[in-house]
C-alpha cells in the first residue's frame, strides 16, 4: 500500500524536478544552466505554494518516518526562501565566474530537498539520512569552484568537518537507539518518561555535539570561517542561512521533543555553547578584514542569540527562535546580495576597506546596507532589534537573567564591527569605485529584504502570530 | 562469554582511534578519509550489537544505511582531495592553510 502523499506532495516536487533537471542538464543542449536555473527557481517556488497550502494539523506519513506540523512548515517556507533567493543570486555569478555547469542548480535543489526533509524528520534513520543528503551536496558546492584552490580547500575542511560531525551525532543515534530500544521519536519520549539510562544520556550528549556542528556553534565552530572564505560567494550565502535554519529546526525538534525528558542534562550544555558562541561572535569579528570571514563571524554570534530561545526551552523560547531565525534570513541574504555586487573592474572584491565612499558612489547599495548592519546590531527600529527581544523576553521570564545579560553585552560590542562598516561607507573617502550595474537580481534581492527588515517594526503581527502558532504545534501537540 | 559491554567497548575504541586519527594526524588528507570510515563502522558495530541483544531488527537496517551513505561519501571525499590536488600539487595537512584567522 502506498504511503500517505499529502504532506510529502512539496519535497517530492523538489525530488522530481531535481532528477528531472539532471536529465536535461545531462541530454538536453550544452549552455543550458541559465534556464535551469531559471527553472529550479520556479521550482522552489511551486513547492513553497504547496508548502503553504498545508495546514498547520500534524500528519504524518511514511510510517511515521516522516512529519508535517506548522513548526515545519514555518521552517520550511523560511528554507525554501533561502534557496529561491540564494540560486537567484548565483545566475549572474556563474556567467562572470565562468562557471556556468549544469550541475550547479541541480545539486542546490537536491540541497534544499535534505534541509526539506531534516525540518520534517521523525526518526533518527530520516534524521541522519535527511542531514547526509543536505551536508553531501553542500561539500560538493563548496569545493565547485574546482579550478580555485581557496575554493577546493573550503571543500575539503567543510568534509572532513562535516563528515566528523556525522559520526558524532550518528554515535550518538547509537547509543540512544541501544539504551531506548527504537528510533522513533515518539517511542524515545516515551522511552526517556520511564527513566534514563547513562547510556543515553551520553548518546543526547553526542547528538547534540553533531548538529552544534552543522549550526556552527562555538566551540565546534572552526571550520565556519574558512568554508564562508573559500567557498563561491552565492553558495556561502546559501551555507549562512539554508542550513542553519533547517539544522536548528531539527535541532529545536529533537531538544524539545524526544529528548525533553532530558533537558535537565542537555540544558547546562546549550546555556554554554549559547553564552560561548556570542562572545567570541562579537570579539573574533573585531579584526577581519575579509567582509567574507566577518559575516562568519557575525552568523556564530547570531547562532548564539537563537540558542537563547532553545536553552530557555518553552513556547515562548520557540517562538523567540522561529522569529529569530525569520529575521535573520532576510538581513543575511539582503548582506550576501550586496557582498555579491562588490566588485572592481569585473572582479569580485572581499575587502571591507573596499566599501570606503561607498555612499557617495552607490547610494541606494550603501543604504541597504547601512539599514542590514543596523539591525544585525540590534538597533531599534530595525528588525534585527526585535528577533533579540523576543528571545531576551523569553530568556527574562524563565530567569536566565545572565544569558540575557552576556547577550546585551555582546550586542554592544557586535555593534562595534557593525558600525564600522556604516562608518567606511559613509565616512571614508573612497579609493577606488565599485563597479556598476552588478544587476542580476542583485538589487532586488537587496530591495525587498531592506524593506522587510525596516518595516517589520510597523507590521509585526503576521511573522509573530505566525511564529507563535508554529511553537504552539511543538508542544501543545 | 562475549557480552554487549564487549562490543561496545570495541565500537567505543575504534570511535576515539578515528576521532585522534583526523585530530592528530599531520601528513595526509587520505588518512583522514580512512578515520571518517573506522568511525562509521564503530558506529554500525554498535547498531549491529545493540540490534542483536534488543532482538529489535531496525539497528540493522540503520547500518544498511550507513553503509550506503558512507560509499557516497568515500565517493564525493575522493573527488574533493583530487581536484584539491590538481590545484595544489599536495594533499599534505600542513600544506592546506591558505585560509586563517
Amino acid at each position: 500500500m502506498l504511503p500517505d502523499l499529502g504532506p510529502v506532495v512539496p519535497e517530492l516536487i523538489v525530488a522530481v524536478a531535481a532528477m528531472g533537471l539532471l536529465m536535461v542538464g545531462v541530454f538536453g543542449r550544452a549552455n543550458a544552466t541559465r534556464t535551469l536555473c531559471g527553472l529550479a527557481i520556479l521550482v522552489l517556488f511551486v513547492a513553497l505554494v504547496f508548502e503553504t497550502g498545508l495546514t498547520g494539523t500534524r500528519a504524518e506519513t511514511f510510517g511515521g518516518m516522516f512529519v508535517v506540523d506548522g513548526f515545519a512548515v514555518y521552517a520550511k517556507i523560511l528554507v525554501l526562501i533561502a534557496a529561491a533567493a540564494s540560486l537567484a543570486m548565483s545566475i549572474g555569478w556563474l556567467r562572470r565566474e565562468g562557471a556556468e555547469r549544469f550541475e550547479f542548480p541541480v545539486i542546490l535543489l537536491f540541497a534544499t530537498l535534505g534541509m526539506l526533509m531534516m525540518v520534517s524528520a521523525n526518526n533518527l534513520i530520516s534524521l541522519y539520512l535527511s542531514l547526509e543528503l543536505q551536508s553531501l551536496s553542500l561539500y560538493v558546492l563548496a569545493a565547485f569552484q574546482r579550478d580555485n584552490s581557496r575554493s577546493t580547500e573550503a571543500g575539503l575542511k567543510y568534509f572532513v568537518l562535516g563528515s566528523l560531525a556525522s559520526g558524532m551525532l550518528l554515535y550518538g543515534s547509537s547509543l540512544v537507539y541501544g539504551f531506548a530500544g527504537t528510533t522513533a521519536f515518539d517511542g524515545l519520549a516515551h522511552a526517556f518518561g520511564n527513566g534514563i539510562p547513562l547510556g543515553a544520556t551520553i548518546g543526547v550528549i553526542f547528538v547534540l555535539t553533531g548538529l552544534a556542528f552543522k549550526v556552527a556553534a562555538v566551540p565546534f565552530h572552526m571550520w565556519t570561517p574558512d568554508v564562508y572564505e573559500g567557498a563561491p560567494t552565492p553558495v556561502t550565502a546559501l551555507f549562512a542561512v539554508g542550513p542553519k535554519i533547517a539544522a536548528f529546526a531539527l535541532l529545536v525538534r529533537v531538544m524539545v521533543g524526544p529528548f525533553s525528558a532530558l533537558t535537565d542534562q542537555w540544558l547546562q550544555v546549550v546555556v554554554f555553547i549559547s553564552a560561548a558562541s556570542m562572545i567570541l561572535g562579537a570579539f573574533a569579528a573585531i579584526a577581519q578584514s575579509n567582509i567574507k570571514r566577518l559575516m562568519a563571524y557575525s552568523s556564530i554570534g547570531h547562532v548564539g542569540y537563537a540558542l537563547i530561545g532553545l536553552a530557555v526551552g518553552d513556547q515562548t523560547g520557540v517562538r523567540g527562535v522561529l522569529i529569530y531565525l525569520a529575521i535573520y534570513l532576510f538581513m543575511t541574504l539582503g548582506t550576501w546580495a550586496a557582498i555579491l555586487a562588490m566588485r572592481q573592474k569585473g572582479r569580485a572584491v572581499e575587502g571591507i576597506s573596499d566599501l570606503a565612499g561607498l555612499a557617495k558612489t552607490h547610494p541606494g547599495m550603501a543604504l541597504a546596507l547601512a539599514i542590514f548592519m543596523f539591525s544585525m546590531a540590534g538597533i531599534p527600529p530595525m528588525a534585527g532589534f526585535w528577533g533579540k527581544l523576543y528571545v531576551f523576553m523569553a530568556a527574562i521570564d524563565k530567569g536566565m537573567v545572565t544569558l540575557a545579560v552576556i547577550g546585551v553585552l555582546t550586542s554592544v560590542v557586535g555593534a562595534y564591527y557593525y558600525l564600522r562598516i556604516v562608518k567606511v561607507m559613509y565616512f571614508d573617502e573612497p579609493a577606488e569605485v565599485l563597479d556598476h550595474g552588478g544587476g542580476d537580481g542583485l538589487g532586488f534581492v537587496m530591495g525587498v529584504t531592506a524593506l522587510v527588515i525596516l518595516f517589520f517594526t510597523l507590521i509585526p503581527a503576521p511573522l509573530v502570530t505566525q511564529a507563535g502558532a508554529a511553537a504552539a504545534t511543538l508542544f501543545g501537540g | 562469554m562475549i557480552g554487549l559491554s564487549q562490543y561496545l567497548t570495541v565500537a567505543a575504541i575504534l570511535f576515539t582511534l578515528g576521532v585522534f586519527g583526523i585530530f592528530l594526524n599531520r601528513k595526509n588528507v587520505i588518512i583522514i578519509l580512512m578515520s571518517i570510515e573506522l568511525i562509521l563502522l564503530a558506529v554500525n558495530i554498535n547498531f549491529v550489537a545493540f540490534s542483536h541483544f534488543l532482538g529489535d531488527l531496525v539497528g540493522q537496517i540503520f547500518t544498511m544505511f550507513v553503509l550506503t551513505v558512507a560509499a557516497a561519501e568515500a565517493a564525493i571525499g575522493l573527488a574533493i582531495v583530487v581536484v584539491t590536488f590538481r590545484n595544489r600539487g599536495t594533499i599534505e595537512v600542513e600544506e592546506i592553510n591558505q585560509m586563517k584567522g
